[in-house]
């Protein structure tokens, strides 16, 4: 998805439909995985749309990402298309995985979305490593990761900072500080204000961002993005933000209160917030916000019948894609198992 | 050509894998190396030299950090590098499983073949150095067991160029095993540059009729002398030399005419290749068995650090000799 330039009025109301975007997704997700006809887990990103708005839109189209468990917000801000992505959260062929990725596992590397990520922590070395090829290659691409506050307290996301740092590769870590890692309050997993602070021992710059500004994250994530791009190696980002809803659908939640939730989505909606300041500007007309959202709605209704009329996938495909090379191992197990089909079974 | 026939200069093990990296990076400027310490040639001196033909983009030293070096690995080679990626001591693949296992095994899988996965990890495994339990270990039948990887294991010189090659050039996630104690084995080499051994193939490196030693890396070199030595069974000695996937075919050829095997390899000897050998020989050649299988391999201990306490687990020839004596 292109670049956006959020000091024009047109993009700044591209930004917003993205925003609208993905929490009209979610909520068809949230919907219809209650009803069962979505499989697996989901976690849903609704509350943190301007984090992955606000960063995706600072980026170019071949700069690669890689997103965490959390994925859906990230793979739509980077312009994947609603309707491969609901397809793939049915388990359809159709979808972007044909079916082999799921939520967890949406991924799109024509758009540069190397991965919806739940290993926590572990799509960082991925992102570092799209740097490395950058700098090998001599590539005009960054690389960025998004990981939450939990994935801070693994070492591999220390690991491949400090790597990049020390190779000064075109790499961008954003940090998206939910304030709970699954069902854990970020007191009891962190014992500092700001994980950005970290960014001193990497010898990076680190920000810490509003992240339920989008325009906030998007002037960091430009910023660095330029830093990146000059050769100058990574930078690491904080936004602050919130989930609005539990670790997965289905959490109890019982480590935090309905009136802390209220107060987030009352008082510092990322949506709310951008749509009054574009109104404010002059930007955004009236009813035009209650427009775009109609046409997300549309969108995503599509886009949910996309995925049911899709069909599934062959069972024969389960066997497809191990290897780029053929694996005799495979062949070996199927036919004495009997699956390989025709005369024999 | 046969293991048997080959032909071309002497090398080393150590001299055939670096020829083969050396061959690769002057190949194609995709391929790069790095690990720890790979600048000055890495573990084992493997790369000596590497850095100062091709230069750091090409040859370059990682921080200590397995993981991310796997996993950045993982990263570069899913946008369209070939990265030779050095852990160092085998060991330590228990510090980068997650890479391993999550990123490299799976990634062309989850995302149906949108993207292909042309990493090599080398691994330095074995016993046999006095360096105790956590630079001893061969863990090659842990990697072996994960669908997405491919796992090598080559024991001669002539294997370890041409699977080295095939290796890098691979689409697929290859872990390379070099065993430490076998650096300094040579034997003849192909000298041309698009010789490689496919993944897959196992070397028949000694033919006989009377007994199958399938028999690995250092333990290669022993079962060879007991082939020579015994003058009451012709011992026929295959290398499988890539460990997944496995070569059935040529290990069941061999007992359909011997009728007896013997499987000897480094690794401990519960849930290992050992057991997928035999599994594999009786599930497709039970009636061509005239006796059961043995296996000759380290009795499930870590390897301990005073010499001889290493010699006790350490397999070794007499025991290769006594499992043939089973057998005959």
């Amino acid at each position: 998805m292109a670049t956006l330039d959020m000091t024009d009025p047109s993009d700044q109301r591209q930004a917003l439909r993205r925003m609208l975007l993905i929490r009209e997704f979610e909520r068809a997700v949230r919907d219809n995985f209650a009803d069962g006809e979505i499989p697996g887990f989901v976690h849903l990103y609704i509350g943190q749309e301007a984090v992955a708005v606000g960063a995706c839109s600072a980026l170019a189209d071949d700069d690669y990402v890689t997103s965490t468990h959390r994925g859906h917000g990230h793979c739509l801000a980077k312009g994947m298309d609603e309707r491969t992505l609901m397809a793939e959260l049915y388990g359809r062929s159709d979808g972007y995985c044909s079916g082999k990725g799921g939520s967890m596992h949406a991924a799109d590397l024509d758009e540069g979305m190397l991965g919806a990520q739940p290993i926590v922590g572990a799509g960082v070395p991925l992102a570092t490593g799209a740097g490395l090829t950058a700098q090998l290659r001599d590539r005009d691409w960054v690389g960025l990761s998004f990981f939450g506050d939990g994935a801070f307290a693994e070492g591999q996301v220390h690991e491949s900072i400090n790597l990049a740092a020390t190779w000064d590769l075109p790499a961008i870590y954003v940090v998206e500080n939910n304030l709970y890692s699954e069902g854990m309050t970020y007191e009891k997993q962190h014992n500092v204000e700001d994980l950005a602070d970290s960014a001193a021992a990497y010898g990076i710059p680190g920000v810490v961002v509003d992240g339920m500004d989008v325009e906030a994250v998007y002037d960091a994530v430009a910023e660095a993005r330029e830093r990146a791009a000059r050769g100058d190696g990574p930078t690491l980002i904080e936004a602050k933000t919130y989930r609005y809803r539990g670790h997965y659908e289905g959490d109890p939640q019982p480590y935090r209160t309905q009136e802390e939730i209220d107060e987030w989505r009352e008082n510092r909606d990322a949506i709310d917030t951008f749509a009054t300041r574009l109104r404010e500007a002059g930007v955004l007309d009236e009813g035009e916000r209650e427009e775009l959202q109609s046409a997300v709605e549309a969108d995503v209704e599509a886009a949910v019948e996309y995925a049911r009329d899709a069909p599934f996938p062959d069972p024969e495909e389960a066997y497809d894609d191990v290897f780029v090379e053929p694996n005799p191992d495979v062949e070996y197990f199927r036919e004495r198992l009997g699956r390989t089909g025709g005369a024999d079974r | 050509m046969s293991a048997l026939d080959a032909t071309g200069e002497q090398l080393s093990v150590r001299e055939a894998i670096r020829t083969a990296l050396r061959e690769e990076l002057a190949r194609d400027d995709t391929v790069f190396l790095m690990g720890q310490d790979e600048e000055d040639g890495g573990s084992f001196e493997v790369t000596a030299g590497l850095y100062e033909e091709f230069g750091r983009d090409r040859v370059r030293d990682t921080p200590i950090s397995e993981t991310a070096q796997i996993g950045s690995g993982v990263g570069a080679a899913a946008t369209g590098l070939r990265p030779v990626v050095n852990v160092s001591y085998s060991d330590f693949i228990a510090i980068c499983f997650e890479p391993l296992m999550n990123q490299a095994a799976k990634m062309q899988y989850m995302f149906a073949g949108a993207t292909e996965m042309p990493l090599t990890v080398r691994a330095i495994e074995g016993a046999g150095f006095n360096a105790a339990a956590q630079h001893s270990s061969t863990v090659h039948t842990l990697v072996s067991h994960l669908p997405g990887i491919k796992a090598v294991a080559p024991a001669t010189p002539r294997g370890s160029k041409g699977l080295m090659k095939t290796a890098v050039r691979s689409n697929d996630p290859v872990v390379f095993f070099e065993h430490k104690n076998i650096y300094e084995r040579t034997g003849p080499v192909p000298e041309d540059e698009d010789f490689t051994v496919p993944i897959g193939e196992a070397a028949v490196l000694r033919e006989g009729a009377d007994v199958t030693v399938v028999a690995t890396q250092q333990l290669v070199g022993e079962a060879l002398s007991v082939a020579e030595d015994r003058t009451d069974a012709d011992v026929e000695v295959i290398d499988p030399q890539s460990l997944s996937p496995l070569d059935t075919d040529t290990i069941a050829e061999s007992v359909r005419k011997t009728g007896r095997l013997v499987v000897a390899d480094e690794s401990p000897l519960s849930y290992g290749l050992h057991a997928e050998v035999a599994t594999r020989v009786v599930e497709n050649e039970f009636y061509s068995l005239d006796v059961p299988i043995q296996r000759v391999g380290v009795p499930d201990t870590p390897i301990p650090f005073s010499p001889p306490l290493e010699d006790e687990v350490l397999p070794t020839a007499e025991e290769i000799d006594l499992a043939v004596d089973r057998l005959v």
